[in-house]
């Protein structure tokens, strides 16, 4: 095989961290080759830069043997270069074929819908990939979009496709339907780049693999000749722990239960349709399933951040069904929204400010209508120590703090302020291992101590190690729970694609299909 | 109440709402590809000045208008920089362009004030569909900015709508970080729609000073480009909306001024506060039915963009 | 080779504070084109405004006088801005504050106990926090964009004013002036010896050590700064942000009504059509510079009360006071473009050929 990229010496640097550090690489052509890294490796970075969007600092890239200057994404189009990325780049009110041309000098002037569709239509059909070019791009599947994501970069005759975490939004059959389609893609001569850090998925799809860590390139190896522990081993810098210590489950008194709760979504459609479940202390429940089955709807409904339309949600014995966000805390229950920066924290303000949200109401901190600020400086501080939370002092803005320390703060106020009952959401998120290793060990942790914990995510390997059974959640309803052990991942992957468990009555047909 | 009386008014409705159509329509451009103007009343003054003194020194209206045009474009031209290359927050931009475009025409403008101008726009009746019954009346005895307003109704409308610029635009505004990895330029796009919006929004300034009622006076738009300004909300960023909101805010303004002719016996400063009140009104409402039929401004209105930072 | 701009890790500090002097001074200078250019000479226009203002006693006395309704006002806007609310409508709650104080003057011509003026500062206050309390409502329960509300509610305010003047409550032994009797002395705010200062002072530095400290060390000033920050956030953490809109609004307004009350009885002792020459929305561009922090509000003040005495002398140039809103205007488009500086750093690249 001849090489088909090659980049030498690419430096990026971004306010305050250096994200590409002198990355050499080369990818052959027609080959797959996976991108291996933990978050903030600088993985997606290196792809940026090939792909136009970002400019590196220093660097070059070059083409079939040839230098090439990608200065935009239209450069990197016109070089052959596509990326698909993790957040898809779809314009949501438009069409399919809309967003496949969009950009393009085609129609130079006057839009012809059909024209247009026909086209796109016929182009994905010389791709063997299925989607209506009619569609909305809201009405689609994630699989669906992903797919009109593709074929937006072969339809510019990409030659050169880049994925950033193709697998994080899809079911495991979904999976292995896109494998199939890159597999195909790379025999018709395609170069594909992987991002992932997926270590079965890179194994299971590539043919070699890099490694990078920390922004620069570790190692590169054949598939073929290497294994998971030896990647792991180049990712992290060190040995990593593949398991947790978890105690033995013995579950205590109910603690939340939820029964027959509907929900709409922000669209207004349902969201939450008929669903029950109880979670007691010293235990885990986890949720399971794709994103967009009605999780986020399910945190808020019982944090009280959404309405239920019908439906009961008690707490302890108490009905707190729609109660306010205020009467919900009230109660003592702790939220680990799933939106870090978004919801979770004021990023532009300081880890003190942060670490008050949620005991300022209560004696001591308070003092009427004053704030006891002393007090509430101890409890900082003692937060910091307890927890660890790596912060140069109190008055740091969030924004600063790297992703693992925000989770920790997070947890931390969350924690001391209640410990009886945890709603988590994708609490390991975007967080390296080092990072994620700490939450599940704090998480772990508190069920000793009897907490009852609700985990929703959309890691399965996290479900697994912390949950003690695990529900999944699919378009709203439940679709079956099993005992959370590693024999049971078919089942739970078929539950996410909509076909309930055996255990069961069979589901009517329809996969992927949305509300 | 004849039915001439009627006519009278509605006709006196047609001009009454142009300048903030003019206005209206602007600002549809510039917030739909994402950048939020609220310097319309700033821009609307110095369009209305620079047509008055144009045409007072060249005895010419149409020159007036280009010079309103430019002038106008040139002042967004401000805007457009501090928001689009500097990444200023949009709302304070738009307001000191308001207060810069009524410090600056008061302080130009303080040799014109009340000085009479001879040549003006003045109506006349538009060959053939003036004699239609009714809607002759009322849409073809106007002046040619008025008809020019008529025709850029559609213009605009089939532009946005169903070409490619306009889909490229429309992208702009709503998800400026996938119309750039498209390859299309986002800055250029704003850059445009701003310059363009403040190319119309001295136009409609202009028709207050050339048309309207030809004379210079301090801050003469008195509020009507905030009044355009939520009259976007209302029309959904839609052109032919715009149209129907400037004509019945237009309606407000006549009636009021005719409110004695008319019968009715309310002192005039209450009368004079109806167009604001009307407008909060409407914006109450407006407001309401966005949320509820989930119609959207564009989604990344008012939000700055950059490519290279990692959000 | 090219230069960007990219985004700083943490703001920078020393430009955050040299910015908004920068920013005046190059206003400065283009107004000093501008007044170049209608044929006057700005350096001697300059030096006018600047005697006009700072040069005497009496000037300086004068600066205070104007400086009172700014403290006032920008303290008002300030604090909506510290939640992200905009209130454009300070000047409007002004006149409301005005009318309710003039009202409860002029109900009272022979008042003369010590619980007038407390009376008209109450009236002021509720008036000018009722006229903000429109656009807060329409904001906390229905979402409207308080931008727009806010302002177009200030002509209304200001109809509403001239309505009084000029009908119920014009002085019948004015000679159809719009203006109204004279109040009683009982309704004067009093003033510091020879000159017109008057006790507004001591309400403006009073608002804004009450601010301070609410900022600082109550859990409503947490509340709003929250809400400021991260709306979501706030919710998340059970904060009741209609609530706080209402109160912010109300807190605003009523400062503003407060600027008004001092207007009327401190300075002009009767009510009138023009009681403010734009205090209102001067008072943005003050609450912008001063970054919302009560002190720094404090001092910009007074430079921008400066500015307007210091308008006035323009006249004798021929020159319109229009150019202060011009100054404004550039100060603020300065300010937002340096800016920019503070967040974002110059960087140069080597273009690979």
């Amino acid at each position: 095989m001849n090489e088909k990229v090659r980049m030498e010496g690419i430096f990026k640097r971004f306010p305050g961290v250096i994200a590409n550090d002198g990355v050499d690489l080369d990818i052959r052509e027609g080959e797959i080759h996976a991108l291996l890294g933990e978050n903030g490796a600088g993985k997606t970075t290196l792809m940026c830069v090939l792909a136009g969007i970002y400019s590196p600092d220093a660097g070059t890239i070059q083409i079939d043997g040839e230098k090439a200057l990608i200065r935009s994404p239209r450069d990197a189009i016109r070089a052959g270069i596509g990326m698909v990325h993790q957040h898809f780049m779809l314009v949501v009110p438009y069409s399919v074929a809309e967003n496949v041309t969009l950009g393009l000098n085609k129609p130079r002037f006057l839009l012809n819908e059909r024209k247009l569709e026909e086209e796109v239509g016929k182009v994905a059909q010389s791709f063997g990939i299925q989607v209506d070019p009619h569609a909305k791009i809201w009405q689609l599947s994630v699989g669906e979009q992903q797919r009109v994501e593709i074929l937006k970069s072969l339809y510019r005759g990409a030659k050169i496709l880049i994925l950033d975490e193709p697998t994080a939004v899809l079911t495991p059959q979904e999976v292995r339907e896109l494998f199939v389609t890159l597999r195909q893609m790379a025999k018709a001569g395609h170069t594909l780049v992987i991002i992932s850090h997926k270590l079965e998925e890179v194994m299971s799809l590539s043919d070699r693999i890099s490694v990078m860590r920390k922004g620069k390139r570790i190692a590169t190896v054949n598939t073929k000749d290497t294994n998971p522990t030896e990647l792991a081993r180049l990712m992290v810098g060190r040995e990593m722990l593949f398991e947790l210590h978890k105690e033995k489950a013995t579950p205590g008194d109910e603690v939340l239960s939820f029964c027959n709760l509907h929900a709409l979504s922000d669209k207004g459609l349902p969201a939450l349709r008929d669903i029950s479940l109880s979670v007691r202390s010293k235990e885990i429940v986890g949720i399971a399933g794709v994103a967009g089955n009605g999780q986020r709807e399910l945190a808020e409904v019982i944090t009280g951040l959404r309405s239920a339309t019908s439906g009961k949600v008690l707490v302890n014995g108490k009905d707190v069904t729609n109660n306010s966000p205020r009467q919900v805390i009230d109660q003592g229950v702790a939220h680990i929204p799933e939106d870090r920066k978004g919801t979770g924290t004021a990023p532009n303000l300081c880890v003190l400010d942060n670490l008050m949200l949620k005991c300022y109401r209560v004696e001591p901190f308070k003092n009427g209508p004053l704030l006891n600020l002393g007090r509430i400086r101890e409890f900082a501080v003692k937060l910091i120590k307890q927890f660890q939370i790596s912060t140069p002092s109190l008055e740091t803005p969030v924004k600063l703090l790297s992703g693992g320390n925000v989770q920790k703060l997070i947890l931390a106020r969350e924690i001391a302020t209640f410990s009886e009952l945890m709603i988590a959401v994708h609490p390991t998120r975007g967080l390296d291992v080092g990072a994620t290793e700490d939450v599940h060990q704090m998480l772990l942790e508190q069920r000793s101590k009897g907490a009852a914990i609700l985990l929703i995510s959309e890691d399965l390997d996290e479900l697994l190690a912390l949950s003690d059974r695990i529900d999944v959640i699919y378009e709203g309803k439940f679709m079956g729970e099993v005992p959370a052990q590693a024999d049971q991942i078919e089942t739970i992957g078929l539950m996410m694609a909509g076909k309930k468990s055996e255990m069961q009555q069979p589901a009517p047909a329809g996969i992927g299909a949305q509300a | 109440m004849t039915w001439d009386v009627v006519l009278a008014t509605l006709a006196a409705a047609i001009k009454a709402g142009t300048p903030i159509l003019y206005a209206t329509l602007g600002e549809i451009l510039a917030e739909r590809t994402g950048i939020l103007n609220l310097g319309l009343e700033g821009m609307m003054l110095i369009g209305a000045l620079t047509g008055f003194l144009i045409c007072s020194m060249s005895n010419d209206p149409w020159l007036g208008v280009l010079a309103a045009i430019i002038s106008g474009g040139l002042l967004a031209m401000i805007h457009a920089f501090l928001t689009i290359t500097l990444r200023a927050q949009q709302v304070v931009s738009g307001l000191a362009l308001t207060m810069f475009g009524m410090g600056l025409s008061g302080f130009l403008g303080k040799v014109v004030i009340g000085v009479p101008i001879a040549s003006y726009f003045r109506p006349f009746d538009f060959p053939f569909l003036s004699q239609i019954p009714f809607l002759g009346e009322v849409f073809f005895h106007q002046d040619a900015l008025v008809y020019i307003s008529y025709l850029l109704i559609p213009i605009l409308s089939f532009w946005i709508y169903r070409t490619r610029p306009g889909l490229h635009m429309r992208a702009v505004g709503e998800n400026p970080a996938t119309a750039d990895a498209m390859g299309i330029s986002v800055a250029g796009i704003r850059y445009l729609y701003t310059f363009l919006g403040g190319c119309l929004a001295g136009l409609g300034g202009a028709y207050l000073s050339l048309a309207y009622t030809p004379v210079w006076l301090e801050n003469m738009v008195a509020g009507r480009g905030w009044i355009a300004i939520a009259l976007v909300i209302f029309a959904s960023w839609d052109p032919f909306k715009a149209l129907l909101g400037s004509y019945l805010f237009g309606l407000v303004d006549a009636v009021q001024f005719r409110a004695q002719a008319l019968g009715l016996a309310v002192p005039s400063f209450f009368l004079n506060m109806t167009p604001y009140v009307a407008t909060i009104l409407v914006l109450v409402f407006a407001t309401r039915e966005t949320a509820r039929r989930h119609l959207g401004a564009p989604a990344a209105l008012g939000l700055p963009f950059a490519r290279e930072e990692k959000t | 080779m090219s230069i960007f701009l990219e985004k700083r890790a943490q703001s920078s500090r020393l430009l955050s504070a040299l910015v908004p002097l920068l920013a005046i001074i190059l206003a400065l200078l283009i107004g000093a084109i501008i007044i170049a250019l209608s044929g006057a000479n700005p350096w001697e226009a300059y030096r006018e405004m600047f005697v006009g203002a700072f040069g005497s006693g009496y000037a300086l006395s004068e600066t205070m006088v104007k400086t009172i309704p700014l403290i006032l006002c920008s303290l008002g806007v300030g604090i909506a801005f510290r939640a992200t609310l905009w209130n454009i409508g300070a000047e409007g709650q002004l006149y409301m504050g005005a009318f309710a104080a003039g009202g409860i003057a002029l109900a009272f011509p022979q008042g003369q106990g010590w619980w007038l003026i407390p009376l008209m500062v109450l009236a002021s206050l509720v008036g000018g926090a009722l006229w903000g309390l429109i656009p807060g409502l329409l904001k906390a329960k229905l979402n409207v964009n308080e931008i727009i509300t806010s302002l177009l509610l200030n002509y209304v305010a200001i109809l509403w004013f001239q309505y009084w003047i000029y009908g119920p409550w014009k002085d019948p032994l004015g000679y159809g002036f719009p203006y109204t009797a004279p109040f009683g002395e009982g309704a004067w705010l009093p003033t510091l010896a020879g000159t017109r200062i008057h006790l507004g002072l001591a309400f403006a530095v009073l608002a804004a050590l009450f601010l301070y400290f609410l900022l600082k060390s109550t859990r409503v000033g947490y509340e709003i700064r929250i809400i400021g920050e991260n709306p979501q956030a706030a919710r998340y953490a059970g904060m009741n942000i209609p609530g706080t809109i209402l109160l912010v609004f109300a807190i605003s307004g009523g400062l503003a009504g407060l600027a008004g009350m001092g207007e009327v009885s401190g300075v002009i002792h009767r009510l009138q059509p023009a009681i403010s020459p734009g205090f209102g929305y001067t008072a943005i561009i003050i609450a912008w510079l001063a970054r919302f922090n009560p002190w720094l509000t404090i001092a910009v003040s007074f430079l921008f009360g400066g500015l307007l005495v210091g308008g006035y002398s323009l006249r004798a140039f021929g020159l319109s006071e229009s150019l202060v809103l011009i100054l404004q205007g550039l100060i603020l488009f300065l300010l937002l473009g340096g800016d920019i500086l503070t967040r974002y750093s110059l960087r140069w690249k080597r273009s690979r050929a």
